[in-house]
């Protein structure tokens, strides 16, 4: 095999993103993927004979604005079946409410003037707070440390903008940053569609109930995401989240990057206490000055690095760093267009009656169990485009929350019975749906594990909370993607700032890895 | 039958497999706790204690040292990441003297590491370490067990020590300092080491509580001739600081224990980098101690001292210049053996070296209900300050 200066352990959004900032530096890169197609958690894939999924991921809000334009996605293919999803909170009365444009600019539906008032004054500080917090999204979190590499310019930069938020507005900052999204919506809003919808956001993808603590400044965390520019928008790539995969497979390869896939790394190789090179599964070697693992943290240091090369203190805190996913991901297969009481398909289909029903959704997995009724969203991408089912059939993709990620039930049992009560919920909303299911496919977290790599099935490699956030992220002490071993780094979503398809983890790792090592 | 937990806390401080014998012996009544025990501080007079570890022969009961049995295939590689030394190279019936770091290079502690077979391995320490022990196991195939409780060990130190065990029946004729032999003795097993704690001819005790009274009363009964007598902590505290040896929590804080954060201490900060085997692989806290080798960024040297006077300066603040303060004294004695005033203390760099010309310590004796404040010149000196050829003498001499 010619000979790398960076070999990339996992060829996902993020392990793709660093691979090609890393290449157009100059450097020769090999990405190394398991799977037989690049992508993680965008790839598509049929799980019915002509029924294909967008993704693991359906929705994209967090596509990093540099990866965009630096891979140029656009030239290689990746175009939009809209930018501007709206969201309904479905009513199973059929008294739906539309979220329109980003977050909701506009309320369609059954609501007084003085919630209309309300909300906008609530999402208008959201997004006041959510547009000082994003600009960190795109840097390296800092160090407590002196002499460590921190940007300090750019750093007094993002504090600043947050201190110019106002007097008022900074106070208010600083009381909410910490608080649980269940208190905020109910000190503000009275419409429990909307806040149902808005606490289904917050807690999506984390094993946090509304009510736990911290969970607004997850709901921020989505809205300093993007569409095309547009803040806290929504996003359909066209052909799924599979175009964003092979668009940026597309652009990597163009670069130069190597992309091998269908190829599983053992080990690492570590000579002189220093990454040297990887193992493959079968034997082979890979030798290049710089590793970088796009890959879990927790799998990266306790399977390929092992815990004989770390500290015992390390190698403790990177084994409990928590990483429980709530997430399932239900694909069916309709043979007709199903009807949610009149709710437009072109739309996020939210079934989250109430912020209290997210809750009781939540309290389930606590213990270990499933939810009687979960909380899901639903996109249907067949009402978008044609390709993802034959001719008049529909697939339909969710998101359902809460399921538990090490049942006490047994996987197979609590599967069959997440599917069943995932079913009879969308039933109460859609009314002979289950009669055109001619097939149904549900990943638990631990099926998502599996099949992604996602320890605990959580979709952020590790759980994107406040204690795991920013300067503790993925763990303290390795949150600027360098890691104890010389000549590994970490780029994927266990890093800051999280994952989502968004590829920001990948690019900040490769700008620090383009800052600390020369080629 | 076992004692029930819950009423634990009428008696907090247990007692040893000895207690018997040293209550018995115990003539000042003189008890002080150390790890969860009941321990006789002096027995009954302080300097003839002392004496005779120097000149006779001493008994001192060490169960509350706390032991753990490494097990396992795995047992060499985790002992090689868990401790700075290579425990590879210790071979089957030997013992050394180890410390482990944390992640930062900083001491968790140390004690003495015995090698019992190929896969089987005791730690012998002054503090509890299962936690961290446990967490250092991930990934590698060990078992580990507390087993403290189960041994009952006896440390017999002084120049007659190898007459006294001869007249008991053990021969350890050929047996070097740091090795050990198993011996049948009452109707189990004895194992002597020729280690200790008191830098003179000397060794270890081990068998179980069942053999513990007989074991006591075997000794005592053979080393009549030679004066054998119980000693207490104080007269070996004694020994010790005239062999330059550290005691953990005395003369230094465990870095898990330590709420200050600057109270920790790296191998390099307490004179013990020589035990570390760079060349043998990882171990925790390898990195940090290469950058702070690399770096120079050690802070403080652990250094032997002797004072003007014969004024101990124990908890004594170190002066440069009579004016700044540089260091502190952790334990100090005057020294019968040496006929010195000796320290040990911690001195901030570079005061340990090219800045050690000009060291004072601050001494409030007091005399009669009344501190007299002393400035006493200080010079720095070779640990130990006594270290007789006895010690090491293979077959030692038979008084």
């Amino acid at each position: 095999m010619p000979s790398f200066d960076v070999i990339v352990i996992g060829g996902g959004t993020n392990g793709l993103a660093a691979a090609h900032r890393l290449q157009k530096s100059g450097r020769k890169v090999l990405v190394l993927e398991q799977a037989q197609v690049a992508g993680g958690a965008a790839v598509a894939s049929e799980f019915a004979p002509g029924f294909r999924s967008p993704g693991l991921a359906h929705i994209a809000n967090m596509l990093d604005a540099r990866m965009m334009a630096g891979m140029d996605l656009a030239r290689h293919g990746l175009n939009f079946a809209t930018t501007n999803l709206s969201s309904t909170a479905l009513s199973p009365t059929g008294d739906h409410l539309v979220l329109e444009g980003a977050v909701g600019a506009n309320l369609k539906g059954t609501v007084p003037d003085t919630e209309r008032q309300a909300w906008a004054a609530l999402r208008k500080q959201l997004l006041g707070f959510a547009g000082v917090l994003a600009p960190f999204k795109q840097i390296t979190a800092p160090r407590i440390a002196k002499g460590v590499g921190n940007d300090y310019f750019k750093l007094a930069k993002l504090g600043l903008a947050v201190r110019m938020l106002g007097k008022s507005d900074f106070r208010e900052f600083l009381r909410m940053i910490l608080i649980n999204v269940y208190d905020v919506l109910n000190d503000e809003l009275t419409d429990t569609r909307l806040k149902g919808l808005l606490a289904f956001d917050a807690t999506l993808g984390s094993w946090l109930g509304p009510r736990s603590p911290n969970s607004l400044i997850l709901l921020l965390n989505r809205l300093a995401g993007e569409a095309s520019g547009q803040r806290a928008a929504l996003s359909l790539p066209k052909g799924g989240m599979g175009a964003v995969a092979a668009a940026m497979v597309r652009a990597a390869v163009a670069t130069g990057v190597t992309l091998r896939t269908g190829v599983a790394v053992e080990s690492l190789i570590i000579e002189d206490d220093r990454a040297v090179g990887v193992r493959l599964v079968g034997g082979e070697e890979a030798r290049a000055a710089t590793i970088v693992s796009a890959i879990n943290p927790k799998t990266t240091f306790l399977k390929l690095v092992g815990p004989r090369h770390l500290d015992a203190g390390f190698a403790k805190r990177i084994s409990d760093q928590k990483s429980r996913g709530a997430a399932a991901k239900l694909h069916l297969a309709l043979k007709a267009a199903p009807d949610f009481k009149g709710a437009d398909l072109k739309s996020r289909l939210v079934i989250a009656p109430s912020a209290e029903a997210v809750e009781l959704a939540y309290n389930a997995v606590k213990y270990g169990e499933v939810p009687k009724r979960p909380v899901m969203e639903i996109v249907l991408p067949t009402a978008f485009e044609s390709g993802f089912a034959p001719d008049g059939q529909h697939v339909l993709s969710a998101v359902v929350q809460y399921a538990p990620h090490a049942p006490k039930a047994g996987p197979a049992a609590a599967r069959a019975e997440m599917l069943e009560n995932t079913l009879a919920m969308i039933e109460e909303h859609a009314p002979g749906i289950r009669a055109l299911v001619t097939h149904a496919e549900l990943l638990m977290p631990y099926d998502i594990e599996a099949r992604y790599g996602m320890i605990g099935g959580n979709w952020h490699h590790g759980e994107l909370s406040v204690e795991q956030m920013l300067i503790l992220r993925p763990i303290a002490g390795i949150a600027q993607y360098a890691t104890p071993i010389d000549g590994l780094w970490l780029a994927g979503a266990g890093c800051h700032p999280g994952g989502g398809i968004s590829g920001a983890a990948g690019i900040n790792a490769a700008e620090r890895i383009l800052k600390e090592v020369r080629a | 039958m076992k004692a029930d937990p819950k009423l634990d806390y009428r008696t907090p401080l247990r007692q040893t497999p000895f207690h018997a014998r040293t209550a018995a012996a115990n003539k000042m009544n003189s008890w002080g706790p150390w790890g969860g025990y009941t321990t006789a501080l002096e027995f009954d007079d302080g300097s003839m204690e002392y004496t005779a570890i120097r000149n006779a022969a001493s008994v001192f009961d060490l169960c509350p040292m706390v032991k753990y049995r490494i097990s396992g295939p795995d047992a060499v590689a985790y002992l090689n990441r868990l401790m700075v030394r290579d425990a590879a190279k210790l071979s089957v019936g030997g013992v050394h003297y180890t410390i482990w770091c944390d992640d930062a290079g900083k001491i968790v502690d140390d004690g003495t590491l015995f090698r019992l077979s190929e896969s089987e391995y005791r730690i012998c320490c002054q503090e509890r370490h299962l936690p961290w022990l446990t967490c250092s196991a991930m990934g590698y195939n060990v078992q580990i067990r507390e087993e403290t409780e189960e041994i009952a060990a006896l440390s017999l130190q002084g120049p007659c020590t190898y007459a006294v065990l001869k007249a008991a029946g053990f021969d350890v004729t050929d047996l070097k300092p740091f090795r050990m032999r198993v011996f049948a003795f009452d109707g189990g097993e004895l194992m002597i080491s020729r280690t200790g704690f008191t830098g003179d001819l000397g060794y270890e005790l081990w068998t179980t509580p069942a053999h513990a009274l007989a074991l006591w009363d075997h000794l005592f009964a053979a080393g009549a001739p030679w004066g054998i007598r119980p000693i207490g902590s104080h007269a070996l505290d004694l020994a010790r600081i005239e062999a330059g040896f550290i005691i953990t929590n005395m003369d230094f804080v465990p870095s898990h224990q330590a709420v200050r954060e600057d109270r920790c201490r790296s191998p390099f900060e307490l004179g013990l980098d020589w035990l570390i085997d760079w060349d043998k692989g990882h171990f925790t806290g390898r990195r940090a101690l290469v950058q702070e080798k690399a770096t120079g960024s050690s802070e403080w040297a652990m250094i032997g001292i002797e004072i003007e006077g014969n004024v101990s300066a124990e908890g004594s603040l170190i002066y440069h210049d009579k004016k700044h303060e540089v260091g502190y004294i952790t334990a100090a004695a005057w020294s019968p053996t040496t006929k010195r005033n000796i320290a040990l203390a911690h001195l901030k760099r570079p005061y340990q070296a090219e800045k050690s010309g000009n060291i004072w310590v601050e001494v409030y004796a007091l005399r009669e209900l009344q501190f007299h404040k002393l400035m006493l010149k200080a010079t720095l000196c070779e640990r130990p300050f006594f270290a007789p050829g006895r010690r090491r003498a293979t077959p030692p001499a038979l008084f």
